[in-house]
């Protein structure tokens, strides 16, 4: 399997705290993937790793065929080469409707003045209405983001990263405040995702993981603890001691 | 111009250039443009020298000096309302748009004085006699006869143009690409812009910055070689122009902010980080902003001071950039016509309160002069709107107007 992501020995702390340690794994094209682990273990901050948001102390990342190293970018030239985040509260320009959201993160020139004089392309529409209709909001293009429900902003979002259409999504705890229904859809929606892209999932509910089917990593302290399928590292002694055990 | 056609196609897109169809989707701007010549016209009627001289030619020029205020307060707006910078310091850049044509002004009248009084004598002045002539009546108040590098331009009109754009322009794209990239927001970012107006006019204070320190420059309603057409037909001229500038602005920005560029700007506004992770380079678009309104500043100052008369240090002190934001907050930020209303509305009620016109209020035991009271009801009034308020004077549109998406207008 050719690797898409590669993290490899990095290390960051704060203050003294090490809240990466030594972190190697990869993520392969179209991999779904599930990252578990206790609070603390570095989830978070491996995200903020990737997306160019901390900078790690010692270490790779390297992204795509050619290995180009994702260290000393910018969030935004990261986002460009195809990484995508989903964020655990829904993060949408509430001021703006849902169309003008889908059209910003539509995958278009981001250069200031390509934006100034942008068309909106019939092409372009179609791209949107398409999306819209593919999270279920055909009908609230014209709506300001802000009205919308909670569930909706969720589903919004999750539409601007198709629209971003990123080579790969982060997410971060999907499950989190959500019923047994709207699991059961997104659960669905990012094995679909996973079929193109490849997909990490950070959570930490397990029942959700289980229904991802997908190959997990298990994080501790800052480093990959255990790694495999599900089953697999649920029954290795130091998940059990660290994670589960208790 | 680019085509800027929304996805939905209505009635009245068919015809016309982009333009008009743009107008057509946002009757705002047809509104503005068509209240502004009427008031335009209006005072050219009402004025001394075009028509039946009911308005003193200093209310011309009052009217003339607010259109500029309402051009500066409109790039305010983009800045601060739309893209989320509060710059506290967008008056350095109107006054240096005023410094840079008021050295042109001056140097050609002094230019065409010095010459008129050498025509008197026994024998014609060498170009070097002149040039020291010059100076001398220029930095004389300064003790100083030599021109400093930066007149060098000053004896072309056109040159003095381009600066009037390029020196400001390129503070704000110095500044603002030291701050910008390293991530200084909010009001850290207030308080260097403070600092930068406040630097600005601490060095103009002095008396070899070349500028005639705290004199400042004068006699710039004086235009070089006009000299004989009576203020109050050049008052008319500045004041046309100024409508010209602000009409021409309020179409720029309009279009700016309607675009998708437009909808960048708001979102990195209501969260930086997310436009970020979208892929938009938010410093690029930050200092874009800038820069283009440090630019509009520039040229609304550049047409204040003829107007004016005088230009020194004292008006790019910070206290000026604050009463910029006072009048967009209270316009209503977010908004283009509000941040006009804002500017137009506080500023006529400034120079009308603090004039000594305004007559005092007797209350028996007290006599309450606005002079000494306008400042404390602006402050109570500016603090009133901030809480109570936030959508300024431009939110009582919205009593009217069926309820429409904020940021749109």
């Amino acid at each position: 399997m050719d690797s898409l992501l590669e993290v490899d020995g990095i290390s960051v702390s704060f203050d003294g705290f090490k809240a990466i340690n030594n972190l190697s794994f990869q993520i392969g094209e179209r991999e779904l993937r599930a990252i578990i682990g206790p609070n603390g273990a570095g989830k978070t901050t491996f995200m903020d790793i990737v997306t160019g948001k901390t900078r790690p102390d010692g270490g790779m990342v390297l992204w795509g065929e050619n290995n180009t190293s994702l260290l000393q970018r910018s969030e935004s030239e990261i986002a460009r080469m195809g990484v995508g985040r989903k964020f655990q509260r829904p993060t949408v320009f509430e001021d703006q409707t849902v169309e003008d959201n889908l059209m910003m993160a539509l995958e278009n020139d981001r250069n200031p003045f390509k934006t100034l004089f942008y068309d909106y392309t019939p092409v372009d529409q179609e791209k949107v209405a398409d999306i819209a209709s593919n999270v279920g909001l055909a009908q609230a293009l014209k709506r300001p983001a802000g009205e919308l429900s909670h569930g909706q902003k969720q589903w919004l979002e999750i539409g601007m990263l198709l629209a971003q259409n990123p080579k790969l999504l982060l997410v971060d705890e999907p499950a989190a405040g959500m019923t047994g229904d709207e699991r059961k859809k997104t659960v669905r929606l990012l094995k679909k995702l996973a079929r193109n892209h490849a997909v990490v999932v950070v959570e930490h509910d397990m029942e959700f993981v289980r229904d991802l089917e997908c190959r997990v990593t298990v994080l501790h302290e800052g480093s990959v603890l255990a790694e495999g399928s599900l089953d697999h590292v649920t029954n290795n002694k130091k998940v059990i001691e660290v994670y589960l055990g208790r | 111009m680019t085509d800027l056609t929304m996805p939905t196609p209505g009635p009245g897109n068919e015809f016309g250039g982009p333009l008009t169809r743009f107008l057509i989707r946002h009757p705002s701007g047809i509104w503005f443009l068509g209240l502004l010549a009427l008031f335009t016209l209006g005072i050219t009627v009402l004025s001394e020298g075009f028509g039946l001289d009911l308005i003193s030619t200093s209310l011309v020029k009052t009217f003339g000096k607010t259109l500029c205020f309402c051009l500066v307060a409109l790039a305010m707006d983009l800045v601060w309302g739309y893209c989320g910078i509060l710059s506290l310091g967008h008056f350095a850049f109107f006054g240096l748009g005023g410094y840079m044509i008021g050295m042109w002004l001056m140097y050609a009248r002094t230019e065409i004085i010095v010459v008129t009084a050498g025509a008197y004598a026994a024998l014609p002045m060498t170009k070097d006699e002149i040039d020291s002539a010059i100076g001398t009546q220029i930095f004389g108040v300064v003790g100083g006869s030599e021109f400093p590098a930066i007149w060098t331009f000053a004896h072309s009109l056109w040159l003095q143009f381009l600066l009037v754009i390029l020196v400001p322009g390129l503070l704000a794209g110095v500044f603002g690409w030291l701050a910008f990239r390293s991530r200084v927001t909010d009001i850290y970012l207030s308080i260097l812009t403070q600092a930068m107006t406040l630097a600005l006019a601490l060095y103009l204070f002095q008396n070899d910055s070349g500028l005639r320190g705290n004199n400042g420059l004068s006699g710039l309603q004086n235009l070089p070689s006009l000299e004989s057409t009576p203020q109050s037909v050049v008052s008319i001229w500045f004041l046309w122009a100024s409508a010209f500038a602000l009409g021409l602005g309020y179409i720029t920005i309009k279009l700016i902010v309607e675009s998708k560029f437009g909808n960048v700007i708001r979102a990195i506004r209501d969260d930086e980080s997310r436009v970020r992770f979208l892929g938009y380079n938010v410093e690029a678009y930050k200092l874009f902003v800038f820069v283009l309104t440090a630019i509009i500043a520039a040229i609304a100052g550049a047409l204040y001071y003829p107007q004016a008369g005088i230009i020194n240090p004292a008006e790019v002190t910070p206290i000026a950039s604050i009463y910029l934001a006072v009048w967009v907050a209270m316009g209503g930020r977010g908004r283009l016509y509000g941040a006009v209303l804002g500017a137009a509305f506080v500023s006529l009620l400034s120079s009308l309160f603090t004039g000594g016109q305004a007559p005092n209020i007797s209350l028996g035991i007290y006599e309450f002069q606005w002079v000494d009271w306008w400042l404390v009801l602006l402050g109570i009034t500016f603090v009133a709107t901030t809480l109570y308020a936030p959508n300024g004077l431009g939110g009582l549109f919205d009593l009217f107007a069926p309820k429409r998406r904020s940021g749109d207008g």
